[in-house]
């Protein structure tokens, strides 16, 4: 009897589980298909999967000739790239000299650091757009990567001295007796232990920036600096009635994010989980 | 920066040589920190209290908070803008919080198969930017291309179908619903991490005196995964008093139809930048801004001092 209603309660818990996952995954899953498919068939069977009669890469050959998709793709590597990296050197030793030593003023950074956990970097943007309009950096890559490596820093504090303050004071005592300054135990000794947490802020830093609109937007809408996210909301902007290349485009920008996700989905999902998934 | 430097007075009382390498370690961050976030951030709540005078920027006290709430054009706007920002975060509470945390519930059933495959694809659309989630759904809920009401004949119900996004009455409801759909991820993660952090013994205890199932998870699991809950209950709210991309992708600047899906960050947005015919005003954006820090601040500190004090004594 028991067991009988385990069954029961399993199926129905998968059961479940299935129908949200297809609710999740449908949209997506709708796009890519329908952006293989030729115009009617966009239309006329949208639920269908590309057929050899109905396959076509019409919309695929818009995009790429019309919109300048490479620099677009170009210009967004470039930003999260350097951003993450700011991200991670800075935070990293804002980090270690939070956790390693006590200083006065020491908690009290922390929390000025942790301002910006909550308080989102948007709120600033009035005069953030005037002070990179004083320094001529606006449409520029840099003033993307500055936004972006303040806006990721605090995170990256918090979690970083979380994970530092679990690296065995006996060997930073080791190295300190063998000689090493202070500069080498943090390059050296403390950054090697931390790469598994310096993996899950890279995520975590990443996806907004990826993702982001509104700075892109504001700070840098030249089409020599446009980012993907908004390349792509402009393109399909114009190109509204082309369905062919409003569905192409927007595979193309689900792809990156789809390959990153394959890579790393168990990095940021123990990273969001904090080592309760096993 | 006063912090930065003061702290390198503190130590005569532990008679050490000046660490100079803590102000080294912290600077970088400290600089690019305070100088694109903090001070602009200041600067912006300063702003609000300025106006252009004959050209001049001149301090104006609060009237431009005056015009915010007191002129009928700025305060029709403002107030209906706050308004649809309250129902997009009742419609997060009520909608994506409990989704989530039955996701989580069902998740976290010991023995479970295929877990890691579900996980994974729920949490996907979380990654994707507003603007593919955006265009996806005007695409899907077109009547052009039929899709949403094509899905509605197979189960029978393809009279129901309207163009939501369309509709002043349902476009605030759709366009949340998207939201959710978007982020139910985060909320089923969090909760899913907080199941699985407890006591094996806790929920032993509950079997040996017999409560099970149901009344299990409400008598015992619930209680000990509140602070989770008001985790996200905090950030939906920031995150939802801040949105800004998916209204502006699917409904344009203007968060038609007829300003029924405008929340604050649009209303910033327009009015600090100008839309059409509207010029942009440094002064009315600072001021919206400003409006919006106070509104999440007092959202955080609520949560900061009142909800997550009272909760501590459920943490182990």
């Amino acid at each position: 009897m028991q067991a009988r209603h385990s069954i029961f309660r399993t199926g129905f818990v998968h059961l479940a589980l299935i129908a949200y996952t297809l609710i999740s995954l449908f949209p997506v899953f709708l796009t890519i298909i329908n952006s293989f498919k030729d115009r009617n068939a966009i239309f006329r069977a949208p639920l269908t999967v590309p057929t050899p009669q109905t396959f076509s890469l019409i919309g695929y050959q818009t995009v790429l000739g019309q919109g300048d998709f490479a620099t677009y793709f170009q210009n967004s590597f470039i930003v999260t790239i350097v951003a993450i990296a700011l991200v991670l050197l800075f935070g990293a030793m804002a980090a270690f000299a939070l956790s390693e030593y006590r200083f006065r003023g020491n908690t009290l950074m922390g929390l000025y650091l942790a301002i910006g956990i909550m308080i989102p970097i948007r709120l600033g943007t009035v005069a953030i757009l005037q002070g990179m309009v004083a320094a001529n950096l606006v449409n520029t890559l840099t003033a993307l990567i500055l936004v972006y490596t303040a806006q990721g820093l605090p995170l990256a504090v918090f979690i970083l001295s979380e994970f530092m303050r679990t690296v065995s004071d006996d060997l930073k005592n080791a190295g300190r007796i063998d000689g090493l300054s202070e500069y080498s135990i943090f390059f050296r000794l403390v950054l090697p232990l931390i790469r598994p947490a310096m993996a899950t802020v890279a995520v975590f830093t990443m996806i907004p920036i990826w993702n982001d609109l509104w700075f892109p937007l504001i700070l840098a809408p030249a089409e020599t600096t446009k980012t993907v996210t908004l390349g792509s909301q402009i393109f399909i902007g114009q190109f509204v009635t082309n369905w062919n290349a409003v569905l192409a485009a927007l595979s193309l920008a689900i792809l990156p994010v789809l390959v990153l996700y394959v890579i790393f989905s168990r990095q940021l999902i123990r990273g969001i989980t904090a080592g309760a998934v096993k | 920066m006063s912090n930065a430097t003061s702290l390198q007075e503190g130590q005569p009382a532990v008679r050490r040589p000046k660490r100079w390498h803590i102000l080294v370690f912290l600077l970088p961050a400290l600089l690019v920190y305070t100088a694109v976030m903090i001070l602009p951030l200041i600067e912006t709540l300063r702003l609000s209290l300025f106006n252009t005078v004959d050209g001049q920027p001149t301090f104006v006290g609060l009237a431009n908070f005056q015009v915010l709430f007191g002129d009928e054009r700025w305060a029709h706007d403002f107030w209906n803008a706050l308004k649809n920002n309250v129902i997009f975060f009742i419609i997060h509470m009520c909608v994506q919080n409990p989704i989530g945390v039955a996701l989580a519930a069902m998740l976290s059933i010991p023995k479970l198969r295929f877990v890691t495959f579900y996980r994974t694809a729920i949490f996907l659309p979380t990654l994707l930017s507003f603007v593919i989630v955006g265009f996806i759904w005007k695409l899907i809920l077109s009547p052009i291309w039929g899709v949403a009401p094509g899905m509605l004949d197979l189960v029978g119900l393809k009279s129901m179908f309207a163009p939501w996004l369309g509709k002043p009455g349902s476009a605030l409801v759709a366009v949340s619903l998207i939201s959710v759909w978007q982020y139910v991820g985060i909320p089923m993660m969090l909760i899913y991490a907080a199941l699985l952090n407890i006591p094996d013994e806790v929920i032993e205890a509950a079997e040996c005196d017999g409560v099970t199932g149901w009344s299990q998870f409400w008598k015992i699991k619930l209680p000990l995964i509140l602070p989770a809950i008001g985790i996200i209950s905090i950030l939906t709210f920031v995150g939802n008093f801040n949105a800004f991309d998916l209204v502006y992708t699917v409904q344009g600047a203007l968060a038609g139809p007829d300003g029924s899906t405008d929340i604050l960050g649009t209303l910033l947005y327009r009015t600090f930048f100008g839309f059409q015919l509207q010029l942009g005003d440094r002064s009315m954006g600072a001021t919206i801004a400003t409006v919006m820090f106070l509104i999440i601040l007092a959202g955080v500190s609520l949560y900061l001092f009142v909800i997550q004090r009272r909760m501590r004594r459920y943490q182990f």
